[in-house]
């Protein structure tokens, strides 16, 4: 395998703020690889700057061996493409969305539908040509702008977070295709996530980016092989928490992790643990759950974020926690900050990390 | 005299819906003119003001804030202060008197197209603007170039162009000030909608005057629903 990108001593700064700080990395052509790092780490820059949609400061980006320049920037931008964030869709249909890129590169009409219908149908999306893109759910959206990524056949293939937002059903539709494209059509895929089990499923590389540093670039076993509490903490992942766990005799173990918060875990560890417990599993209720779930707290909304079809909350029960929902729950639920609020998930869902 | 009065308008509506469903030549002449005149002024705006918006919506660039400022300050300037300007430019002594177009269709259109270029310009600016920053990333990632990913900013825009171009339309089509200033009303080569209005309302004429307003209001109107129901359309 040669490199088909490669980044030398790649720093950006806006203004005083430095996003990327020496960033030296070579992506493999035919490879799935992963940045993974919290929030503000500087993901999105540097995918940005792959992308060809952004200068580094200093540094220099090769393109199959080429010193990218403004010379060969268009050139670059028609073999590489990327799928951002927040889905971003012209105002127009599913069909037009695709064909945008595909008539920059000459395709005749025929070529295009032919291509547009192919790709739909690898999304999932089958029928959808003349629907408006805009009026479609978060994770149609999502599908769309992805179709319209694979209809290229570029060389690369750049994610920022193509999960993020989305729920899980349109989340496993995603994470198939993506497989499938670097399997069949041998396509590099670099995906930004900080999603930490979606880079293991995807990846076999990633890089652990933490303040525009990469503090560790490996096969992603190595990744998780970093002691958990530095992990998480280089991470900082939502819902996870350490402390010392005993196990309780019933196949289960009880994690202490503090301010009077026991979690109940289904595997038997004793000893310090760190564990994940991911937002999607976690059941919301304005009234007492009664369930078969082992974990039950009460908490109170302090931060609601709205990301268009999903609602992420943060609820303190003791610790933090972080739960998804959608926007209809959360406007039929009448949840503001401050409001007292039941979560339960079950042990099966929690992870050690 | 009240009584006269609403008698005067009532006889002057009817009259008014005769000269309308008559087909009255004279009515018609002077719609059509209307039309073609601020419809060309509108197209001469468009002209010279998309790229002028095009590259203050798009770039950034010292004074950019200054321009958009004057163009703004513009939007409110008084119509006949405009039609003096010009006409004292169109005058035989004028800079451009040697070109005979005082008081002609051409002087017109310029006169117009020249008071509704800061409608143009800003609104098309503000419809540019408004464009999600991320749309030109967008192609850009797809393959564009530089132009080909502002051009789909552009593209994008294309819904609030189409409403600032009607309501420059619009904004020439009602305008009375410089039309009067350097088209002069001459019957059967200059006379508009909104001039003939004044004159036939001045001379008494109410009916033929109602009848253009009613004439002007659905001009405005339809051009109006018209766009609003192809802008729906397409979204």
């Amino acid at each position: 395998m040669k490199p088909i990108m490669e980044l030398e001593n790649v720093s950006k700064a806006y203004g005083n703020i430095i996003a990327l700080n020496q960033v030296n990395l070579k992506v493999q052509e035919g490879e799935i690889f992963s940045f993974l790092g919290p929030n503000g780490s500087g993901k999105t820059t540097l995918l940005r700057i792959m992308a060809g949609i952004e200068k580094p400061t200093s540094g220099e980006v090769r393109f199959n061996g080429a010193k990218v320049d403004e010379s060969n920037i268009n050139d670059v931008r028609l073999k590489t493409t990327m799928v951002f964030q927040k889905t971003a869709l012209f105002s127009t249909s599913v069909f037009k969305n695709i064909a945008y890129g595909l008539r920059l590169r000459g395709y005749s009409k025929k070529e295009t539908a032919d291509k547009i219908r192919e790709v739909l149908r690898t999304v999932k999306l089958e029928g959808y040509e003349k629907r408006p893109a805009k009026k479609l759910s978060g994770g149609e959206q999502q599908r769309v702008a992805l179709a319209r990524a694979l209809a290229l056949d570029t060389e690369v293939l750049l994610l920022d977070e193509p999960t993020a937002n989305i729920d899980p059903k349109n989340v496993s539709i995603i994470e198939n295709v993506l497989s499938w494209v670097n399997k069949e059509k041998k396509t590099t895929i670099v995906v930004a996530t900080h999603n930490v089990f979606q880079a293991e499923t995807l990846a076999k590389r990633a890089a652990l980016l933490l303040e525009g540093k990469i503090v560790k670039v490996g096969a992603t076993q190595e990744i998780f092989a970093l002691p958990s509490k530095l992990l998480a903490s280089y991470a900082r992942l939502e819902n996870v928490f350490s402390g010392a766990s005993k196990v309780t005799g019933e196949g289960t173990s009880l994690v202490d992790v503090g301010d009077g918060v026991q979690i109940e875990v289904a595997f038997e560890q004793s000893g310090n643990t760190t564990v994940f417990v991911p937002p999607e599993d976690i059941i919301l209720s304005a009234n007492p759950i009664v369930s078969s779930a082992r974990n039950s707290f009460e908490g109170r909304i302090v931060e609601i974020s709205d990301l268009g079809t999903i609602v992420r909350l943060r609820v303190n029960a003791g610790k933090d926690f972080t739960v998804q929902i959608t926007k209809r729950s959360c406007n039929d639920m009448q949840l503001n900050i401050d409001s007292k609020i039941f979560l339960a998930f079950k042990a099966s869902s929690v992870q050690t990390v | 005299m009240h009584l006269t009065l609403g008698n005067e308008i009532i006889d002057g509506l009817l009259k008014a819906l005769q000269l309308i469903f008559s087909g009255d030549p004279t009515v018609f002449e002077i719609c059509v003119r209307s039309i073609l005149v601020s419809s060309s002024a509108t197209m001469l705006s468009v002209l010279w003001g998309l790229p002028v918006a095009a590259i203050l919506g798009l770039k950034r660039f010292p004074g950019r804030f200054l321009l958009k400022g004057f163009f703004n300050a513009m939007l409110g300037i008084p119509t006949v202060a405009l039609g003096l300007v010009l006409y004292l430019f169109f005058s035989h002594s004028g800079p451009v008197g040697f070109l005979h177009l005082l008081y002609s269709p051409t002087a017109m259109i310029i006169g117009q197209a020249v008071l509704i270029t800061p409608i143009t310009v800003s609104f098309i600016t503000n419809a540019i603007e408004s464009v999600d920053p991320e749309i030109k990333e967008l192609a850009k990632t797809l393959g564009a170039s530089e132009t080909e990913a502002s051009i789909a900013v552009l593209k994008e825009s294309m819904g609030s162009v189409s409403l600032a171009v009607t309501a420059s339309f619009n904004r020439a089509i009602a305008e009375l000030g410089v039309v009067l200033m350097v088209g002069g009303n001459i019957a059967g080569f200059t006379s508009v909608l909104t001039t003939t209005i004044a004159l036939e309302t001045n001379k008494g004429e109410i009916a033929l005057a109602i009848a253009l307003a009613i004439i002007l209001l659905l001009i405005v109107t339809i051009v109006s629903i018209v766009v609003n129901l192809i802008q729906r359309r397409k979204t």
